[in-house]
C-alpha cells in the first residue's frame, strides 16, 4: 500500500511559498518559517494571501503534488494541474461508462447505498451510545427502507430521488446529535453556509473534495466526470461521487466531534453581513489540527482487508474503482463502514 | 524506513567547509536536521540509494566521516526527545503554518 504523505496547510497570510532544490520553503518576508522535504508532501493548501513561486507550481505538477488555493474561509479556488497520469485507456472507459446509463446506475447505486448505509450508521451509533430515542429510531428505520428500494432503482433520476430522501431523513434529525448550547442544525445550507454547523461541514467537505480530486488524478482518472453527480463546468463530478461514500462517516462524525467536546464553540465563527457564516482564524487551525490527526487513524479497508490509514481512503477508493472500469472487478465496492 | 545520518567533516580548510554545507543541503532533501550534524530522513529504499550516493560523492574519505543508522520502518517509536527545539515528524504531525 502507498505510504500516507502529509499534507501542508498554510494559513499564514502574506506568506511565500518556494523550491530550494528538493525542499519546500515557507517564508515570511525574509523569515524562513518552515522547509520542508518535498518527498513528505502530498498536497498543499493555501489559504487567503498566499503566494507560490511558478518554480514550486511546475515541481508540484511534476511530481503530482496537488496545490489548492482557498479564500481565507475556506471556499475553493483553484488547483494546479500537472500532467495527467496514468492510462489514457483507462480513462477512455471512464467517459465510455458515463454514457451508457445501465453502467452508470451501477457505480451510482454502489456509492449511494453505501452513502445511505454510513449516514445510518452515524445515527445507530448515537442510539447504542446514548440510548434509544424515537425521532432517531423512525430515522434509522426509515433510512432502512430507503436502502431496500436503492436495491434495484429503475434510472439515475430514480436513484438521484432516493438519495435526496435519505439525505433530507438523516438532516431532519442530525440536531439530535448536536450536544452543545448554541449550535442548532435547521437543515443544510450552503453557498455560503448560514450557521456554524453547516459552515464547519461544509469545510470539511471541500477539504475532503480536494483530497479525493488528487487521489483520482493520482491513479488516472478525470475527476470532472461521474457518474452519480452531472457533468457541469468546472464540477469535479468523480470526486463528489467518492465523496458521498465519506461525507456521514468522516465529515459529518468529526464535526460532531469537535462541536460536542466543545472543542468549537460559536464564538469561533464569524458572521458576515450578507448572512454568510465563516470559522475564524484560530478556529480553522483547530479543525485543521483535529482533521489531520482523523487521517492518521488506523482502521481496516471493508473490502481491501488491509490496515489503512484514513487519509489513504479516498485513494483506495480511486484505485478500486479504476480496476472496476479496467474490467478486473465485476462491481464498485463502495466504502461502507461495518 | 527511517535513517539516521551523522557525519564529520574536517573543516579546517575552505575546501572542507565547502564540503560541510554540501552534505548538510543533501540531507535537508530528504530529511530534518535534528540538531547540528544530525538528520533524520524518512525515505523508501530507492530513495536511500539516491540519498546516499550523492553524500558519497561529496565527503573525502581521508578526513570526513558518515555514518548511517537504519531504525527501521518503525523507527519513529524508537526516538526520544527532551529539551529545546524538537522537530516535527514531517510525515505524522499536522503541518499548519
Amino acid at each position: 500500500m502507498k505510504k500516507l504523505q502529509n499534507s501542508l496547510y498554510v494559513t499564514r497570510q502574506e506568506s511565500y511559498l518556494h523550491k530550494e532544490r528538493e525542499t519546500i520553503v515557507i517564508k515570511q518576508g525574509k523569515d524562513k518559517l518552515a522547509q520542508f522535504p518535498a518527498h513528505a508532501v502530498a498536497n498543499i493548501f493555501c489559504f487567503g494571501q498566499i503566494s507560490v513561486s511558478p518554480f514550486l507550481m511546475g515541481y508540484c505538477g511534476e511530481q503530482g503534488i496537488g496545490l489548492v488555493f482557498f479564500t481565507e474561509y475556506g471556499k475553493f479556488l483553484a488547483r494546479i494541474q500537472g500532467r495527467q497520469s496514468g492510462n489514457v485507456l483507462l480513462r477512455r472507459e471512464q467517459y465510455r461508462v458515463s454514457d451508457k446509463d445501465a453502467l452508470c446506475l451501477d457505480i451510482a447505486r454502489s456509492i449511494v447505498l453505501a452513502k445511505i448505509a454510513n449516514s445510518r450508521r452515524v445515527l445507530q451509533r448515537e442510539v447504542r451510545n446514548k440510548g434509544a430515542h424515537p425521532a432517531l429510531d423512525e430515522a434509522i428505520a426509515r433510512l432502512a427502507n430507503c436502502l431496500r428500494r436503492c436495491e434495484r432503482p429503475d434510472s439515475l433520476d430514480v436513484l438521484r430521488g432516493l438519495e435526496g430522501e435519505a439525505a433530507a431523513i438523516y438532516f431532519g434529525v442530525f440536531n439530535q446529535l448536536l450536544k452543545q448550547d448554541g449550535f442548532e442544525f435547521k437543515g443544510r445550507v450552503r453557498r455560503p453556509p448560514t450557521d456554524p454547523v453547516n459552515a464547519l461541514l461544509s469545510f470539511l467537505y471541500t477539504l475532503v473534495t480536494q483530497e479525493i480530486s488528487s487521489a483520482l488524478q493520482g491513479v488516472g482518472l478525470d475527476p470532472y466526470v461521474g457518474y452519480l453527480h452531472v457533468d457541469r463546468p468546472g464540477r469535479v463530478g468523480l470526486a463528489l461521487d467518492i465523496l458521498e461514500e465519506f461525507r456521514a462517516w468522516w465529515c459529518d462524525r468529526l464535526a460532531l466531534t469537535l462541536i460536542n467536546r466543545k472543542e468549537v464553540k460559536t464564538s469561533d465563527f464569524d458572521i458576515e453581513a450578507s448572512g454568510a457564516v465563516r470559522l475564524k482564524e484560530d478556529a480553522r487551525r483547530k479543525v485543521l489540527v483535529a482533521y489531520q490527526e482523523k487521517k492518521q487513524e488506523e482502521i481496516s479497508h471493508p473490502f481491501l482487508n488491509e490496515k489503512v490509514q484514513v487519509g489513504l481512503l479516498p485513494h483506495c477508493q480511486a484505485l478500486i474503482l479504476a480496476r472496476h472500469l479496467r474490467g478486473d472487478l465485476q462491481h464498485y465496492p463502495p466504502f461502507s463502514v461495518r | 524506513m527511517l535513517v539516521l545520518i551523522t557525519y564529520d567533516v574536517s573543516v579546517i580548510t575552505s575546501e572542507g567547509q565547502r564540503r560541510l554545507r554540501h552534505i548538510a543541503k543533501v540531507c535537508v532533501d530528504y530529511g530534518m536536521r535534528v540538531q547540528n550534524s544530525v538528520f533524520e530522513c524518512e525515505v523508501d529504499p530507492a530513495q536511500f540509494t539516491f540519498l546516499k550516493q550523492k553524500l558519497l560523492d561529496i565527503y573525502h574519505p581521508d578526513e570526513d566521516s558518515l555514518r548511517f543508522y537504519f531504525l527501521g520502518k518503525k523507527g519513529r517509536q524508537k526516538v526520544e526527545h527532551y529539551g529545546a527545539k524538537p522537530t516535527p515528524d514531517i510525515f505524522r504531525d499536522s503541518l499548519i503554518i
